[in-house]
């Protein structure tokens, strides 16, 4: 593969393919699609967070005038408990038949029991209100502490651990070195717990689908997702109905962050629409959203780092629990993994425990799990350099993992850029900017694996001579602007005339999801390959007419050239007159290449956090904010910084405000954008980035995945800043108002929380 | 209960529709007059994907009951551009990458322009209050007050 170099389009901030559609109100997402005879879908959710489904009457409810479908459990397949697991990809479809409805029990509150198709959206509320269902109500757990106490209510009762019955439903170990050994070294040892609340990804776009089936059965979906391959195939899998017979086109996403990895609504709509013969629209409301989606893992963290005097880390333990809510699946992966990976740690135990408990089961959110374990670490870091009396930087600057550091998680780091962007920071005007009375600085670094996987493309060349690009992954970000410049580049043509759309599951080969900073990595690789065959077939073109031999035909500046004057003299022949000229030269131009990618590095960032504490209100305002990353190759800089920038902002809601209120009945008190309070515009600043570039050696443009590693640091970069600024640390998140007050009102003496 | 009968003003052209007593201006504007631009994140008033102007105040359509429109001049994202020319702001938040997933965008971009109208040289502080009851999960609002603070630059100087 090529470096491209001496570029045209890479690294230009140009107009995204799809922004005129985006700023005219135009773009079609997923609830915008009607169709005619549609009908409206309702689900009814338990009200309890633990109980025994006895039975469901639906009798009722189908006898309303208006219904015209109703569905539970028993229309859902089945994937029995003891036949073991049925993956897709990270997914278990034993979890995910009876997260998508309740089939022994109801395990939330919001869970799924039945849902109902009518000819309004009030028939089919009203037609809920009307099914019975005989529950017996169970004790619950919410929280860790309360899921893995003794006596705890057990949600599956065939689970064991540790020989009993147990809501812990896994662990997961990463060892590197002796533990024991590292520590008897340490001469400064410093060990703290913390813990962090589940919080949403916060989409905008409520979860909502279209879909019709037809009397053959063939169905067609339009709906919001990380991956119309994915609901294609979780589809297929609930419902029965074969893969090739489902349609899956994806809407425009507003927004996903990990939380649409996994289908919801598709599966009960689907039965839905084939039951009542009537095209089926489901949409959810921010209510259901909030109780019933999402969100990331609650956790408690124990981090213990031991050093030398002389600023070395000669030892690490981290030991995290994270939540899964009511079915298994946390993202410990992320936190054991992660965690420790920016420093070079000769000894190294990383271990996570996934728990259940009555809560809505998590899903995916950027960087599933590293931002949790990063904060304890992190915070830890910040302790141990100030017991050493070393600058933040310089310490970490002094264990930081380089090419050949061996991580915990298994790899040998190829070239990395972690030292630039420490670097970077410690030589940014940030770092020595002065600060005023209640401010405070903090810093933090973070690492996400990245991730390549299979994607496929088709690049044709029209007949008029401009470019159609076809990918198969919901571009949530701005990656088709990514396309269209290294299509355009390679091409040699404005990027104008590079068309880049999302197929179809029927349309574009497989493609999986979007996630794991995959996407632009794993497209640009198959959309280089199938343009790099198209200009060989321009090349060969042009070769026959000017009757040379092919390798004496260079592609450049959109137009094949005679590599010399020795070749020949000939004009060149541009795109438009090979387009031309197809139809009696062998037929259309395109090519399309599908692979299962490899060679996605690893990404690490380094952020700087200033702070101001509002002594009387109690509330933490984030005033500066630099965050420093490295993107491999930044091909549309305002996308990436955009990637940067959101990160940030989701994290500063994480560390500062974000949680879920549970109220004694074990249920969410605060569904809400009023009170569940994500970062609005006036409570930000401006967010600065640096972009540290490091060429991935394996991609052909240098790509390195973006999205994730801006959420990691956060949250300890701005419990480090709180902790400069008041000279007292929270142990526990989210930083909010009350409980910095509580602090600030607190005796001198009396620690932090 | 009888369908109400609305006589309105949308983006300029006088529109007639019927709407359920309790239906919502987005639910209309979504509906009957099939104008989907706007959109609904919450229903509640706390994000601002439904933004318009009812006589040229920005409100959420998501609180206003379709019958309320009756007289009334609405506006709303697919009013902004003049058939392909797009409105500075449209431009400028597509120059400054200013939208990810696009879903708030129709919202922001009408609480944008009805700011400008108001105060046509914002600070940024007021750029920032004003929008803060319009939602972004994915930018962080950087590039969207850059971008809305350009538009206004560029509109002042052209201004006549």
């Amino acid at each position: 593969m090529n470096i491209v170099t001496n570029n045209k389009w890479i690294g230009q901030r140009t107009i995204r393919p799809d922004g005129v559609d985006k700023v005219t109100g135009r773009a079609a997402f997923a609830a915008d699609t009607n169709m005619p005879g549609m009908i409206w879908g309702k689900v009814l959710r338990s009200p309890h967070p633990h109980a025994r489904i006895k039975s469901i009457d639906t009798s009722k409810a189908e006898k309303l005038p208006g219904v015209k479908a109703v569905v539970t459990a028993r229309d859902i397949v089945d994937f029995p408990l003891d036949k073991g697991a049925v993956m897709l990809g990270i997914q278990d479809m034993r979890w995910m038949c009876r997260n998508v409805m309740a089939r022994e029990k109801a395990l939330f509150p919001g869970h799924p029991v039945a849902a109902v198709a009518a000819t309004t959206e009030a028939i089919a509320a009203e037609a809920c209100k009307l099914i019975e269902v005989d529950y017996e109500v169970l004790p619950w757990a919410i929280e860790i502490d309360d899921a893995i106490k003794d006596g705890a209510p057990i949600l599956h009762e065939w689970n064991k651990f540790d020989g009993k019955p147990s809501n812990i439903m896994g662990k997961l170990e990463q060892k590197k070195g002796d533990i024991a050994e590292g520590f008897a070294k340490a001469e400064i040892v410093i060990e703290r717990s913390f813990t962090t609340r589940p919080v949403h990804q916060g989409y905008i776009e409520p979860h909502a689908c279209l879909i019709s089936v037809a009397a053959d059965g063939k169905t067609t979906i339009w709906s919001s997702s990380q991956g119309q391959f994915m609901v294609r195939a979780m589809t297929a899998y609930l419902t029965g109905i074969p893969q090739s017979d489902i349609r899956a086109i994806p809407a425009e996403i507003g927004g996903g962050f990990g939380g649409k990895t996994i289908v919801y609504l598709e599966p009960l709509a689907t039965l839905l629409a084939k039951k009542s013969g009537r095209p089926v629209k489901m949409v959810m409301t921010r209510e259901e959203v909030m109780r019933a989606t999402g969100p990331t893992s609650g956790s408690k963290s124990t981090v213990k780092i031991g050093v030398t005097r002389d600023g070395k880390i000669v030892a690490a333990h981290g030991i995290f629990y994270l939540q899964a809510g009511a079915l298994p699946g946390s993202p410990i992966r992320g936190a054991v993994g992660c965690s420790f990976a920016p420093y070079d740690i000769p000894h190294i135990l990383s271990q996570g425990f996934d728990v259940c408990s009555n809560r809505s089961k998590v899903a995916a959110y950027r960087a599933p799990g590293a931002p949790i374990g990063a904060y304890a670490v992190e915070c830890v870091l910040d302790e141990v350099a100030s017991a050493l009396k070393m600058d933040p930087l310089e310490f970490r600057l002094k264990n930081a993992a380089k090419e050949g550091t061996k991580a915990a998680h298994g790899p040998v780091f190829p070239r990395i850029g972690f030292i630039e962007t420490l670097d970077m920071a410690k030589s940014h005007p940030h770092y020595k900017a002065p600060l005023g009375k209640l401010q405070g600085r903090g810093v933090a670094s973070g690492f996400w694996f990245n991730a390549g996987g299979e994607s496929s493309a088709q690049v044709n060349i029209t007949e008029d001579g401009n470019v159609v690009v076809t990918t198969g992954h919901p571009d949530i970000g701005g990656s088709r602007a990514g396309i269209a410049n290294i299509c355009a580049e390679l091409l040699g043509i404005d990027y104008k005339r590079v068309s880049v759309i999302i197929g179809d599951t029927q349309t574009i080969g497989f493609s999986n999801l979007t996630g794991g900073s995959r996407v632009l990595f794993a497209s640009s690789i198959v959309v280089t390959q199938s343009t790099e065959k198209i200009i060989q077939t321009l090349r060969e073109r042009a070769a026959k007419i000017w009757e040379i031999d092919p390798e004496a035909v260079k592609w450049e500046d959109g137009a094949a050239h005679p590599v010399s004057p020795n070749a020949g003299e000939f004009p060149p022949l541009t795109l438009k007159e090979l387009a031309e000229k197809a139809p009696a030269m062998g037929g259309p131009i395109g090519a399309g290449v599908q692979l299962n990618t490899q060679g996605a590095d690893g990404g690490f960032g380094t952020h700087i956090c200033d702070v101001e504490v509002d002594a009387d209100l109690g509330i933490v305002r984030v005033i500066r904010y630099t965050a420093i990353q490295d993107v491999g190759r930044a091909i549309h800089p305002g996308y990436v910084e955009g990637q940067l920038q959101g990160g940030v902002v989701q994290g500063i809601g994480w560390a500062l405000n974000e949680e879920y209120i549970y109220n004694k009945d074990g249920k969410v008190d605060n569904p809400g954008f009023l009170d569940y309070r994500m970062p609005v515009c006036s409570d930000m600043p401006m967010i600065d980035c640096g972009l540290v570039e490091v060429p991935n050696p394996k991609h052909p443009q240098g790509v390195k995945g973006v999205g994730e590693v801006p959420l990691v640091p956060v949250m300890a970069a701005v419990a480090n800043a709180v902790y400069n600024a008041l000279g007292k640390r929270f142990y526990s998140l989210p930083m909010s108002p009350p409980k910095v007050s509580a602090v600030l009102d607190a005796p001198v003496a009396q620690a932090a929380e | 209960m009888a369908k109400v009968h609305v006589s309105t003003t949308v983006n300029g052209e006088p529109m007639e529709f019927l709407c359920e007593p309790y239906e919502t201006m987005l639910d209309a504007l979504r509906g009957s007059l099939g104008l989907t631009g706007s959109k609904e994140g919450c229903s509640s008033g706390d994000c601002g994907a439904c933004s318009i102007t009812l006589d040229g105040r920005l409100v959420c359509s998501c609180l206003m009951l379709a019958a309320e429109a009756e007289g009334h001049e609405i506006r709303t994202i697919e009013g902004m551009a003049h058939g392909e020319q797009l409105h500075p702001l449209q431009q400028k938040f597509l120059e400054h990458a200013a939208l990810q997933c696009g879903i708030c965008t129709s919202g922001m971009l009408v609480a944008s322009e009805a700011l400008l109208t108001k105060n046509p040289d914002p600070t940024e502080e007021e750029v920032r209050f004003w929008l803060a009851g319009n939602l972004c999960r994915c930018t962080g609002y950087d590039k969207i007050v850059r971008a809305v603070l350009d538009a206004a630059a560029e509109m002042r100087e052209t201004a006549p």
